[in-house]
């Protein structure tokens, strides 16, 4: 019943605002449907915690604590991303004839986005939960060409082409399990062979050799969409020309729903093949896209640009952290999926914030931002120290944890070249930060409007007190952990 | 066991689509690579076809009908549509040449074989056999995604990575779970709508959806 709520309300705001022209409380329903969803998955982490597993639907949605830790992270940054549509969509209402009908296709079109991701992660199957990751693309390529401008048009082509094959590989992988787990001794034929417990419980008798080769396949191919190097080409260009409450979305949770399909596929492949091999493939990607995104962010000119560069930075660490696969280390995974994602939604969204007063995003445009518009500038400060892993923000604590987890794992070495990438990223990052906030302009500052500020200081101020204290999820991180770690 | 007529219907099918990617890299017009794609289409429901009616899988059998009707006609012809908007943009520019395609492609089937070993070593069956063949298609669409410019072809060329992954789940297990099946199709056929209009959207803007002209984008 709870999991047919939490996917049933985002569909009907979308439903609502499709239906009537674009309205400021069109916008603010939105907002209130994502905080239910937030609501509801608050409520089924308590379920979950006391129930272990929620089922739905006739035992299509499934939820452990591992879901339920999703539509709470995913629940969080809508609300944050919706509050601040609405200045924006406000803003596309007005300007055009058309404006109050693309508004409320784009609100229709974000919801539906926010409703598959939450499939995704309420999916018991592994196959739905596939056509639920190639949905989110679907439902984003006209919110990343929403601009229509040459680039945006650019970015969006790519953006499906890329994605579409990658998630393609993807399901070539996912069939290659349910052939093993079809050839397992005495098991039940048809379509539950493929629900998460069913293959948990054939894992140690799945054919290794194949398990192998789909395993390849699903981190190359699922890898593609959380934008994992070497299919990483798509993410800068989309990120950075989606509307910013798009790209809060699509950087703070979409490419981490797709990293949790290789975590769940990561702990069947664990118990065919021992974790050695899976640990090789994170390692690999994870290393790489710490250097291409270390190589490139040193000479981004956009600020979203560079935002988009640090997404990459981001899963490559989280890939990293899984690689090490202890509870304490994938625990720490999921506290940096919610940290990133609170941190990169607040910056993406205060980089709208920036184009639309300033009407640029080009970082040599922009200076002394904290001078000019103080609110606004030490948001985007705030947010930085955030992303660089800097106390009191909970990356800080994942980051530690996660290296330390790394190296009782045997791979200190590849903890070390993070680190050294890490450090590369800190400086270019400060360069560029250093450009953008400090510097004297004279003049009167300008002042931000609470509707602005208010959601992003609050999406601050949660990265801060998670970090500092993280009680009230310690027992929901650690169980949503123990989901995929044998 | 299958019978031997129905194996080679299945054989003569699968074939079919590999045949039908090698004859993609090897046409330089765009509709003849769109025949090609209904052609494959065809070959893939009729694979799913003899499956469904050996097993007597009533579910089977309508996806068969879905691919028929989806990738045999509609795809196609809403690529036609495209193609025949622009009549300056018929053909395909390839960055390789048609004859080191061809061997690349045989470089593919042979690579597919090898990568396969362990999933034919698990099931000989007749059909289980025949996997490289989809995993050989896979690989050229691949191939043709890279190499092809144009946007119609690119296009073509996610198709061909799709029918070969289709094949292939066809071929091992008689097709995935039927909500994961409609799904997927349902997934497939939207991603080309989408295409579709991207390409008509980009053509009225620059007047071309040739992807080489598109440089706004680089680091």
């Amino acid at each position: 019943m709870l999991l047919v709520a939490v996917l049933t309300v985002p569909l009907a705001a979308g439903a609502l605002a499709s239906a009537c022209s674009w309205r400021r409380s069109v916008g603010w329903t939105m907002a209130v449907a994502n905080a239910s969803v937030l609501g509801l998955g608050i409520a089924l982490a308590v379920q979950t915690d006391r129930h272990h597993v929620a089922g739905g639907l006739d035992g299509v949605l499934r939820a452990d604590a591992l879901s339920a830790f999703m539509v709470v992270v995913i629940g969080v940054i809508s609300v944050l991303a919706s509050v601040q549509s609405i200045r924006f969509l406000e803003v596309e209402a007005t300007s055009t004839p058309h404006g109050p009908r693309r508004a409320a296709v784009h609100s229709a079109l974000v919801q539906a986005f926010v409703a598959c991701m939450l499939a995704a992660v309420l999916a018991a199957n592994l196959g739905v939960l596939w056509v639920a990751v190639e949905a989110t693309t679907i439902a984003t390529t006209f919110l990343v060409g929403h601009r229509r401008t040459d680039a945006a048009l650019e970015a969006s082509w790519k953006y499906v082409v890329i994605c579409s094959v990658g998630i393609a590989l993807a399901f070539l992988g996912t069939v290659l399990v349910y052939f093993a787990a079809l050839h397992v001794p005495g098991a039940p034929a048809g379509a539950s062979v493929l629900d998460w417990t069913a293959l948990m419980r054939a894992s140690h008798h799945l054919d290794p050799r194949v398990v192998r080769l789909a395993m390849a396949l699903l981190v190359l191919g699922y890898g593609t969409k959380v934008g994992l190097a070497p299919m990483h080409s798509w993410l800068p260009d989309a990120h950075s020309q989606a509307p910013a409450p798009v790209s809060a979305l699509m950087s703070g949770v979409l490419l981490t729903v797709a990293f949790y399909a290789l975590l769940r596929f990561k702990a069947v492949a664990d118990g065919a093949i021992g974790p050695g091999y899976t640990r090789a493939l994170l390692v690999i990607v994870g290393l790489a896209s710490l250097f291409v995104a270390a190589s490139l962010l040193l000479t981004q000119r956009d600020v979203k640009r560079m935002l988009a560069y640090h997404s990459i930075e981001h899963m490559g660490l989280i890939a990293l952290g899984a690689a090490a696969g202890t509870t304490v280390a994938v625990a720490a995974v999921l506290l940096h999926i919610l940290g990133h994602g609170l941190a990169k939604a607040v910056l993406f969204l205060a980089s709208g914030e920036i184009l639309l007063v300033e009407g640029t995003s080009e970082i040599e445009k922009i200076p002394a931002l904290l001078a000019r518009r103080p609110l606004l500038g030490g948001i985007f400060g705030f947010g930085l120290a955030a992303l660089l892993g800097l106390p009191p923000f909970s990356l800080f604590v994942s980051e530690l944890t996660m290296i330390r987890g790394e190296v009782a794992a045997g791979l200190g070495w590849a903890a070390g070249l993070s680190l050294l990438a890490m450090a590369v990223i800190f400086a270019a990052v400060m360069a560029h930060g250093r450009h953008l906030l400090l510097g004297d302009p004279g003049g009167t500052p300008h002042a931000t409007p609470p509707l602005v500020g208010i959601p992003l200081v609050g999406g601050l101020a949660l990265c801060a007190m998670v970090g500092v204290a993280a009680w009230p999820l310690q027992s929901l991180l650690v169980a949503a952990a123990r989901v995929v770690v044998r | 066991m299958m019978s031997g007529a129905l194996v080679e219907v299945v054989e003569l099918a699968a074939g079919t689509v590999l045949v039908g990617a090698v004859l993609v890299l090897w046409r330089r017009e765009l509709r003849a690579m769109i025949s090609v794609l209904a052609l494959q289409g065809g070959a893939l429901a009729t694979v799913a076809a003899v499956i469904a009616f050996h097993n007597g899988d009533g579910g089977l059998g309508t996806v068969a009908g879905i691919v028929l009707l989806a990738k045999g006609v509609v795809v196609p012809s809403l690529l036609a549509r495209v193609v025949d908007a622009d009549p300056r943009s018929r053909e395909t520019a390839p960055l390789v040449n048609v004859p080191s395609s061809l061997v690349a492609a045989g470089g593919f089937v042979v690579l597919s074989y090898l990568v396969t070993g362990p999933v034919v070593a698990l099931d000989r069956g007749p059909l289980t056999r025949l996997a490289p063949l989809g995993l050989a298609t896979v690989l050229i669409g691949f191939f043709v995604l890279v190499t092809r410019r144009k946007a119609v072809s690119q296009i073509v060329g996610l198709l061909l990575v799709d029918n070969g992954v289709a094949l292939v789940a066809f071929l091992l297990t008689a097709g995935v779970p039927m909500l994961v099946e409609l799904g997927a199709s349902l997934d497939v056929l939207l991603v080309v709508v989408v295409l579709q209009v991207l390409a008509t959207t980009m053509r009225a803007r620059f007047g071309h959806v040739d992807l080489d002209q598109l440089r706004e984008l680089h680091d």
